[in-house]
């Protein structure tokens, strides 16, 4: 039940990284009644980032052999 | 359609839920053979998405169509949360799991001193906050149920009879009560874990999202032409273009940030979410997988969920259809009979998996926090088996708590859309985030600061969303919401302190959230902890560190015998399991378990874990309070006690590390001490074999002499012949004596080198002309197959003409007469370029292969008298490759002659 220092660090700026990003004012540059592809662009944007941010954390949270606590 | 739907519905609910009781049932039977279904990230992942109830499956889609992407944050709060489970969930498990802890109330209790009153305080809050939302989940069956069978038996038209069936919800709840009582309080268990219940959660979670992934499918790609399609007609119609951005949101961007947060404290703190997340936790590493899983689930649901609002606005232009209902009315209206009872099943399956968990985790809260400590204060003294009673009590609540949802249903049914009720709850347990938080992170937060703040954080939402709701309902005059209660202004539930323009959830989460943290830290600070509290807060903040552990066993300093704590745990989870219990305490530690003996401290710590798992940390203390004869120790003997403990650890840490340095140093000093005798042992053979060696040709020259000396009527010739064996043996000894000279320098790294160019092929002829009379006068033949060839290395020149003197001399010496033959070739491989002397002469035996370099090696000439060699220049030959980072080493077969090979390595890329 131990991650390393190094891979907490990274875990808590990633949630940063996250609230910032979906939060006022980044979401408000995207908050425009426009198509991206066929697709709104805020609806774009939040469902990019959010697939993004799952794909980092489980990059982050991977298995790599055995840990140090 | 010819079978009437007002039938066929309620029959697939009730068979579906058959199909549910048969997964929870053949999970249980597995489990009960060891061979777990539920052991695996996926499944936990899964089970976690009890989080999304008919709220989400009917409510997003209702939201998304009159706010747009405001449904979003819901689902966006967990996934930025889940990035942190590792860090607050990992301690939480880990802190449940030490100390037996099965509940959020629990948690709570434990945490501040295993508090009866904060225990009792959260469990009531939790029901006062949870029952509208069980009420919302029976709603949403009950209407889902309607709809169905009103659009399926009259075909589309938006006029149909209306057929009141309301009381399905009332037979469903039973149906769900009996699921939980017979899957979630079999036995009382001390972990409270339920493999059935968890195996059929984490089965609904795929029936549901796959139900709403057709459902999205086949609006978007059955209904329209694609989300192109779909999208572009809907930005056509200004109202709906207004959906994509943000204005369609009520409270903008407040209002986003409130229910983000929100959101990420309800999906770890919901009852619910607590019991699959922690007490139904299998495996701690699983939630390092989930962590993401989870959120990729929650991902995929979202998906369509803004596709189909736009359809049902599209379709239903007219606003004839509530928007909580598109997701039924959808397929209905496509015609789709097979899609349309599939869509209903998903949303069935949302709202009981929910329904059925938030049942099993408020009967444990409730039984143990609320009923026990009252029951317990009864029956105290009674020695008789309570594990029954029990039971019995957490299914009645189960039942009670079921109808309790139905009557709320009935009762406030028609006010509140869904997502309303949904949010009222998430704030109400938000209200234990900051108990939970600081708890775990913070050894000052204190009991009396905890119960404050989830006090003062509960008024406000009751205030402010509770009540504010009943307002709006019409159960209390509207005055108290636009006037505020008896005229008082500042009091007005949706302003207050006359704070405006935030909607009210988020108007009301920023006043509890803000005085909950500030009346619990400020008091804190201020607020002596009890020696239970300041144990627990121990327990709790560390649990990751080894000598935190087993505090618990200064809490007791009391009398008991074995016999009566073994009675006491029996009464509660049976004397079978009691005594293995007590047998297998008594096994690891080697005991011999003997009944009459007074019970050691840490027993009596472990019996009350076992307890706490049963019934509760309070209750399990009140319990071990009432057999235990003595005082409890006083804040200042644990305080003592944990320091005189916490300094004789960090001595013993310290004396480990000192006698970890000594060991390390002596074994340095043996090592030394082994190469100086290894040292002392070779110079001592050294030199008895140098003065050996020595002797030698001295002896032969004195000898000589004196023959000289003493017989002068020698005849000239043979005196001729003496003087040249004098001559040659002196020269042998200064030979012998330049040579260890020499060696000595090596040895000493005294040795002068003058490394330049050298042309190794040039050096081996000059090396053949310099030994060519050696040759002839022994009369052996040598052949030179050194090619024409230039092959340069930096080398010392003169010392590696050394080398090949000595190995074509030592050929030489070896060799026959007349039939002798020595050949010096030339070697080029990946390890460098060297020569190879190869000779015809008697070889090497096997064995002596490895010693011809050491010193004063003479290889066994049997029968012949002389030494023909110092037996030094090979080993001054070796030292000399070695010093260029070369090898030397001999190949040979005894009989066949021997090879002396010697190579110099390839120039570095970079030189």
């Amino acid at each position: 039940m131990s991650l390393s220092k190094s891979r907490k660090e990274r875990l808590v700026v990633l949630t940063i990284l996250g609230v910032l990003a979906l939060d006022y004012p980044l979401l408000a540059l995207f908050s425009r009644a426009e198509l991206f592809l066929g697709i709104p662009v805020l609806l774009f944007y939040l469902f990019g980032f959010w697939l993004a941010f799952i794909l980092l954390m489980a990059a982050i949270l991977k298995r790599k052999g055995v840990e140090k606590p | 359609m010819i079978v009437s739907w007002s039938w066929l519905a309620p029959l697939i609910s009730i068979l579906y839920l058959g199909l549910l009781f048969a997964v929870a049932y053949y999970a249980d039977w597995r489990a009960a053979r060891d061979r777990s279904l539920i052991r695996s990230p996926f499944v936990y992942a899964l089970s976690i998405a009890v989080y999304c109830t008919s709220w989400t499956y009917y409510g997003s889609v209702g939201r998304a169509a009159v706010s747009g992407i405001g449904f979003l944050p819901i689902f966006l709060g967990p996934t930025l949360i889940a990035a942190l489970w590792w860090l607050i969930l990992g301690k939480i498990i880990a802190i449940s799991k030490r100390n037996h802890i099965t509940s959020i109330a629990d948690f709570i209790s434990s945490r501040y001193g295993k508090s009866p009153v904060l225990g009792g305080m959260v469990t009531l809050f939790v029901v006062i906050g949870i029952m509208p939302y069980i009420a919302l989940q029976l709603k949403a069956i009950a209407v889902s149920l309607e709809v169905l069978i009103r659009h399926m038996d009259a075909g589309w038209t938006t006029n149909v009879p209306f057929v009141p069936w309301r009381d399905t919800a009332l037979y469903v709840a039973m149906l769900l009560a009996l699921f939980a009582i017979l899957f979630g309080t079999r036995h009382l268990d001390a972990s409270e874990r339920h493999e059935g219940l968890v195996a059929a959660i984490a089965f609904e979670s795929i029936v549901k999202l796959g139900a709403f992934l057709a459902l999205g499918l086949f609006v978007t790609f059955g209904l329209f032409d694609g989300f192109g399609d779909l999208f572009g007609q809907a930005l056509a119609n200004p109202e709906l273009a207004r959906l994509m951005t943000f204005e369609a949101i009520p409270g903008g961007y407040s209002s986003w940030l409130a229910m983000t947060f929100l959101a990420m404290m309800a999906v770890m703190f919901l009852p619910r979410q607590f019991q699959v997340l922690v007490v139904e936790n299998v495996n701690e590493g699983h939630l390092r997988q989930a962590s993401w899983l989870f959120p990729l689930y929650l991902f995929a649901f979202n998906l369509f969920v803004f596709p189909i609002a736009l359809a049902g606005r599209l379709l239903f232009a007219d606003g004839s259809v509530d928007p909580d209902t598109f997701v039924l009315v959808l397929p209905i209206l496509g015609r789709q009979e097979w899609l349309a009872p599939l869509v209903y099943l998903g949303g069935l399956s949302a709202a009981t998996s929910m329904v059925i968990v938030e049942a099993i985790a408020m009967s444990i809260m409730v039984g143990n926090d609320l009923v026990l400590p009252f029951f317990l204060q009864f029956r105290k003294a009674l020695r008789e088996d309570l594990s029954g009673i029990i039971l019995t009590i957490r299914r009645g609540i189960i039942v009670v708590l079921m109808l309790l949802g139905y009557l709320y249903f009935r009762l406030l049914g028609e006010s509140h859309t869904l997502v309303g009720i949904g949010m009222v709850s998430f704030a109400a347990v938000a209200q234990f985030a900051p108990a939970i938080l600081l708890g775990i992170f913070w050894t000052g937060a204190s009991r009396r600061g905890a119960l404050a703040g989830v006090l003062t954080g509960f008024l406000i939402w009751t205030h402010t969303l509770l009540l504010a709701s009943f307002a709006k309902s019409g159960w209390i005059a509207v005055g108290f919401l636009t006037e505020g209660p008896w005229g008082i202004g500042w009091l007005k539930p949706e302003a207050l302190f006359g704070l405006t323009g935030f909607d009210p959830i988020t108007h009301s989460v920023f006043w509890s959230i803000l005085c909950n943290t500030g009346v619990m830290v400020a008091i804190s600070l201020f607020d002596r902890q009890t020696a239970v509290e300041q144990i627990q807060a121990q327990n709790f903040v560390n649990v990751f560190q080894k000598g935190a552990r087993g505090g618990n066993e200064y809490l007791w300093s009391g009398f008991v015998s074995v016999r009566e704590l073994r009675h006491l745990l029996a009464r509660f989870i049976g004397p079978l399991a009691a005594e293995e219990d007590f047998a297998e305490y008594h096994r690891q530690r080697h005991l011999q378990p003997s009944d009459d003996a007074q019970a050691p401290a840490n027993l009596v710590a472990f019996a009350e874990k076992r307890l706490t798992g049963a019934i509760g940390s309070a209750s399990a203390r009140v319990m071990i309070s009432s057999v235990v004869k003595g005082e409890e120790l006083d804040l200042q003997g644990v305080m003592r006690i944990l320091d005189e403990t916490s300094q004789v650890i960090e001595y013993s840490q310290r004396l480990e590390i000192k006698s970890r340095q000594l060991e390390a140093a002596t074994l340095q000093l043996r090592e030394a001490n082994e190469q100086l005798r290894e040292l002392d042992r070779m110079k001592d053979e050294f030199i008895s074999t140098v003065s050996h060696e020595l002797r030698t040709p001295l002896t032969s020259i004195r000898a000589f002499s004196e023959i000289l000396r003493d017989n002068e009527d020698m005849d000239l010739v043979e005196r001729r012949n003496f003087t040249d064996i004098i001559v040659k043996e002196a020269e042998r000894l200064s030979r012998l004596v330049n040579q260890i000279l020499d060696l000595a320098k090596i040895d000493a790294g005294r040795m002068e080198w003058h490394e330049v160019e050298v042309d190794l092929p040039l050096l081996a002829r000059e090396a053949i002309d310099a030994t060519r009379q050696l040759f002839d006068n022994k009369a052996v033949r040598l052949i030179n197959k050194v090619p024409e060839i230039s092959c340069r290395r930096m080398a010392d020149r003169d010392k590696i003409m050394q080398v090949i003197i000595n190995l074509l001399s030592n050929a030489v010496k070896f060799c026959s007469p007349g039939t002798g033959e020595v050949c010096i070739e030339w070697r080029e491989t990946g390890e460098g370029v060297g020569l190879a002397v190869v000779d015809n002469g008697p070889g090497i035996p096997e064995g002596e292969l490895e010693k011809v370099f050491d010193k004063f090696h003479q290889v066994n000439q049997g029968g012949m008298e002389w030494p023909l060699g110092s037996g030094l220049g090979l080993t001054i030959s070796q030292r000399i490759i070695e010093r260029h980072q070369g090898r030397i080493w001999v190949e040979s077969t005894a009989g066949e002659g021997s090879a002396f090979i010697f190579t110099l390595p390839h120039p570095e890329p970079s030189s």
